[in-house]
C-alpha cells in the first residue's frame, strides 16, 4: 500500500491507528479511580507527543541515517514558531499558511546553517550547530527584539492587523487559531460511564500531519536517497571514493531535518499561540537528541516512541509527590515506608530530570540501539529459548 | 586608552575562566581521546566545594547571652560558629572569611576523586565507541550531577564572598598615571589561573611523568609496548583535568554566586574555545582561551555594540565559525588531529 511493502504498511498502520486511538489508549483510567493520575489522554498532553514526535522523526532522518549529530535543532523549532506566529498576526488565524510558511522559512534557515555546518563533520559538526542555535537564541533574545519581542515572547494582541482574518472578535478577544472555521482547542468530550474521553480538534490535526510525516520518513529510509545517507554514515570516504559527491545528500538531509523542526514548531505554535526564545536553547536541541537515542536512533519507530516516552514521563514523574508514594507504599511496616519514600524522593516530582540523566545513561552504555533494540533483544531471547536447541551456533561473518 | 586597558582586564578574568576549563577538556581529549561534556558539570562541583566549606566552617551552636536582650525583652540567642569557639573569635573568624582560598585544599582531593571514578567507573568503557556515544554518555552524566547538585543545594544562586582583604577595588592604574579600578579578586583569580596552567605545563614538560604522558598522547601504543601502564597514567592526568576544572570553579564562586546550571554556561563555550584553539593542543586551548575572553569584552564595548548590534551576545560563536571553516585544525592544532 502507498508504495511500501508489507512490514512498512503494517507499521505505519500500527502508527496510524495508536495516533487515532490515543484518546482511548491513554484514557485507561476512570477520571474518580486513584490512577486516574496515570491518564495522558487530555488534549494539551497528546499534542505535545505527536509534535515532538513530529521534531524527533525530522532529527533521526539527519542522525539516524547520516550520523551527523547536530546540537541546534530547537533552533528550527524556534524559527517555525516565530513565523507561524507572525503569519497569524499579519495574514489571518487560520493555520494552514502559518505552518506552510513555518516549514518554508525553517527550511531556508536549515539551508544556510546546514551549507556552512556540513563543511565539517564529526565534533565539529556538532559544535558549528550549536554556535549557530546559541547565536540564533541569543539574538532572539537581544537585537531582534522587533521580531522576537525578547523576554516577553512573541504574543497576539487585538490591534494587530490580521489581512484576511479580523483584529478581535465580535466581543473584543483575541480570536482563537482555526482551520478554516474549525477551532483547534474546540474539545469533543464523550462520557462513558467514569471515562471522560476527549477529542481535541487541534489533536487530531497534529496526528495526522505526523502520520504523513512519518510515512514521508518510511519513505526516506526505503528511498535510493536513504541508501545514500546511509552510505555516508558508514563510511563516508569509501562513498568520495567510488566518486559519489555527499555534501548534497547531507545537506538535503539537514534541509528535510529543519523543514521536520519547522513544521513541529509551526504545529506547536498552532495550539497556542505564542512563541518564546527558550525555545531555541540548546537544553532543547539537547531534549530532542534524548529522544531518538532513548527510543533507537536509525529506526523508523524509535523517535516517535521516544518522544512519547519522555514527555509521558515527564508529565508523569512531576506530578507524583510524596503524599503518592505513601499512599502506594503504606502496605510495608512503618519505617520501611518512610525509608522507601525517602529513597525515590529524589527521583520524583521536581527531580525527574535526575531520573531522564541516569535512565539516558543506561541506555547509551547498555542498549546502544534504544527502547527498539530492547524490544529486539527481548523478542530474540524468547524465541532463542523456544528454539534453543535448533540453533546451537551461528556462524558470524568475517569483518 | 584607559578604557582599552580596562577591557582587556575586565576580559582577561573571563578569560582565565574559559582557559582553564578548555585546558582540562583538551587534557582529556589529548590524552584519552573522549570528549567530555561532563566537563562543566566538574567546574560546577568544584564551586560548590567552595560552598560546602563555607558551610561547614560556619556550622555553629546556640547561646543564650544572659546580657543582652531583644526588643521584646526576651534572652537574645547568639549563634556561635564551632571554628570560633574552637579557635577563638579572631583565628576562626578568620577561618571562616578565607572559606574560598581553603576550599581549594579542600576541593583537590575531593575533584581527584571524582576524576578517577568517572574515568575508572564509565568513560573506561567508552574509548572505542565511536565519539558520537562518548558526547552523549558524559552529557546524560552532565545531566545527573547537575540535578544531583540542584537536589542538595537548591536551585537559587548561593552567594559565596571573597575574603574582606580581597573583596575590594584596586587602583592599578596608579603605578603608569592613569586611572584603572578593577576589583581586586579578579586579579587573584587572573593570577592563579596563570599559576595553574604554568604549573600543569610544567608538570607535563619537566617530569619524567610528564613526558611519558606527552610520548602516550603522540602515540599511546608504541609507549604501551615498551612496558609502561599508560592507561595508568591516562588515568591519573583525568584526575589532574578534573581538580583543574575545579579549582577553577572554586575560585570563580565570589565573581559569580554558583548555581547548578553554571557548568552548562560554561561549557557551551568552553567547547568553542578548544575548537578554535585546536583540538588536542594545550597552549592553543590556554591562548584561544585568553583571546576570545578578550574579545568577549571588547565586543561589549558602546562602540561596538552601536557598530553591529548584538555583537557583544555572538560574538564567541561567530568567531568559531570562522576559524572552523578558515582554518580547520584551529589556532594551534596539530596537523592530522580530528581535522576532517
Amino acid at each position: 500500500m502507498f508504495g511500501l511493502d508489507k512490514r512498512d504498511t503494517t507499521l505505519l498502520l500500527i502508527v496510524a491507528g495508536l495516533t487515532i486511538f490515543a484518546p482511548f489508549l491513554l484514557n485507561p483510567f476512570p477520571t474518580d479511580s486513584g490512577l486516574a493520575q496515570f491518564n495522558a489522554g487530555y488534549p494539551d498532553l497528546m499534542q505535545r507527543f505527536v509534535i515532538f514526535g513530529i521534531f524527533a522523526i525530522g532529527f533521526n532522518i539527519l542522525f539516524g541515517l547520516t550520523g551527523y549529530l547536530s546540537f541546534g535543532h530547537a533552533a528550527f523549532l524556534g524559527v517555525g514558531s516565530y513565523s507561524a506566529v507572525w503569519m497569524f498576526k499579519l495574514l489571518s488565524m487560520n493555520v494552514l499558511p502559518a505552518i506552510i510558511l513555518s516549514v518554508i522559512i525553517s527550511g531556508l534557515f536549515a539551508l544556510v546553517i546546514g551549507f556552512i555546518s556540513l563543511r565539517r563533520s564529526g565534533i565539529y559538526f556538532s559544535i558549528l550547530t550549536l554556535a549557530f542555535a546559541q547565536m540564533s537564541f541569543s539574538l532572539a533574545y537581544s537585537v531582534l527584539t522587533p521580531i522576537t519581542n525578547g523576554e516577553t515572547g512573541l504574543q497576539l494582541t487585538l490591534d494587530d492587523p490580521r489581512v484576511l482574518g479580523v483584529s478581535a472578535t465580535a466581543d473584543g478577544s483575541i480570536p482563537v487559531t482555526n482551520l478554516f472555521g474549525m477551532e483547534m482547542r474546540s474539545t469533543y468530550h464523550l462520557i462513558v460511564g467514569p471515562w471522560d474521553f476527549q477529542f481535541n480538534m487541534g489533536y487530531y490535526l497534529c496526528a495526522l500531519v505526523m502520520i504523513a510525516a512519518f510515512y514521508l520518513s518510511i519513505r526516506i529510509f526505503r528511498s535510493p536517497f536513504g541508501m545514500m545517507l546511509r552510505a555516508v554514515k558508514s563510511n563516508q570516504q569509501r562513498m568520495n571514493y567510488t566518486g559519489l559527491n555527499s555534501k548534497p545528500y547531507t545537506l538535503a538531509a539537514f534541509v528535510i531535518s529543519g523543514m521536520y523542526a519547522g513544521l513541529a514548531g509551526g504545529l506547536m505554535a498552532s495550539m497556542d499561540p505564542l512563541a518564546g526564545a527558550e525555545r531555541m536553547q540548546w537544553t532543547a536541541s539537547g531534549e530532542v537528541v534524548l529522544m531518538t537515542i532513548l527510543g533507537g536512533a536509525g529506526t523508523l519507530i524509535g523517535p516517535v516512541l521516544g518522544a512519547g516516552f519522555i514527555k509521558y514521563f515527564e508529565n508523569i514523574f512531576s506530578k507524583i509527590n510524596d503524599n503518592v508514594l505513601h499512599g502506594w507504599f503504606s502496605f510495608l511496616p512503618d519505617g520501611l515506608e518512610d525509608f522507601v519514600v525517602f529513597i525515590i524522593h529524589p527521583f520524583i516530582g521536581k527531580g525527574w530530570h535526575l531520573t531522564l540523566g541516569i535512565l539516558f545513561m543506561l541506555v547509551v552504555i547498555y542498549l546502544p540501539g534504544g527502547l527498539v533494540e530492547g524490544g529486539q533483544r527481548i523478542g530474540n531471547w524468547f524465541k532463542g529459548r523456544k528454539k534453543s536447541d535448533a540453533h546451537q551456533s551461528k556462524t558470524n561473518p568475517a569483518e | 586608552m584607559d578604557a582599552f586597558l580596562l577591557q582587556i582586564l575586565n576580559g582577561l578574568d573571563k578569560g582565565s575562566a574559559y582557559a582553564l576549563i578548555a585546558l582540562g577538556l583538551t587534557l582529556i581529549f589529548g590524552t584519552l581521546g573522549v570528549v567530555n561534556f561532563a566537563h562543566g558539570a566538574l567546574f560546577m562541583i568544584g564551586a560548590f566545594c567552595a560552598v560546602t566549606l563555607q558551610k561547614i566552617f560556619s556550622l555553629s551552636f546556640e547561646t543564650v547571652d544572659p546580657e543582652k536582650t531583644d526588643f521584646l525583652g526576651n534572652p537574645l540567642k547568639v549563634k556561635t560558629p564551632y571554628v570560633e569557639s574552637w579557635f577563638g573569635p579572631e583565628f576562626g573568624g578568620a577561618i571562616i572569611d578565607w572559606s574560598v582560598p581553603l576550599a581549594i585544599l579542600f576541593a583537590i582531593p575531593i575533584m581527584v576523586a571524582v576524576g578517577f571514578i568517572m574515568e575508572r567507573g564509565l568513560i573506561k568503557h567508552f574509548y572505542k565507541r565511536p565519539h558520537a556515544d562518548q558526547i552523549l554518555v558524559t552529557f546524560g552524566l552532565a545531566i545527573v550531577l547537575q540535578e544531583v547538585i540542584k537536589y542538595f543545594y537548591g536551585a537559587n544562586p548561593i552567594p559565596t564572598p571573597a575574603p574582606d582583604t580581597l573583596n575590594g577595588v584596586a587602583n592599578l592604574g596608579a603605578v603608569i598615571g592613569m586611572d584603572l579600578i578593577y576589583p581586586v579578586w579578579r586579579i587573584v583569580y587572573f593570577c592563579f589561573a596563570c599559576l595553574i596552567i604554568g604549573a600543569v605545563f610544567a608538570f607535563l614538560q619537566f617530569t619524567t611523568f610528564g613526558m611519558v604522558v606527552r610520548a602516550g598522547m603522540a602515540d599511546r601504543e608504541t609507549v604501551g609496548l615498551l612496558g609502561i601502564n599508560i592507561d595508568r597514567r591516562f588515568t591519573i592526568m583525568f584526575g589532574i583535568a578534573a581538580a583543574v576544572a575545579g579549582l577553577a570553579g572554586v575560585m570563580y564562586t565570589p565573581i559569580n554566586s554558583p548555581n547548578y546550571h553554571m557548568g552548562m554556561d560554561f561549557l557551551v563555550l568552553s567547547f568553542v574555545v578548544v575548537v578554535v584553539g585546536g583540538m588536542g593542543s594545550l597552549p592553543g586551548a590556554v591562548l584561544a582561551g585568553f583571546v576570545l575572553g578578550v574579545l568577549e569584552s571588547f565586543a561589549s564595548m558602546e562602540w561596538a555594540i552601536s557598530l553591529i548590534p548584538g555583537i557583544n551576545q555572538i560574538i564567541i560563536y561567530l568567531v568559531a565559525i570562522i576559524i572552523l571553516l578558515v582554518r580547520p585544525r584551529g589556532l594551534m592544532g596539530r596537523k592530522g588531529v580530528m581535522e576532517d
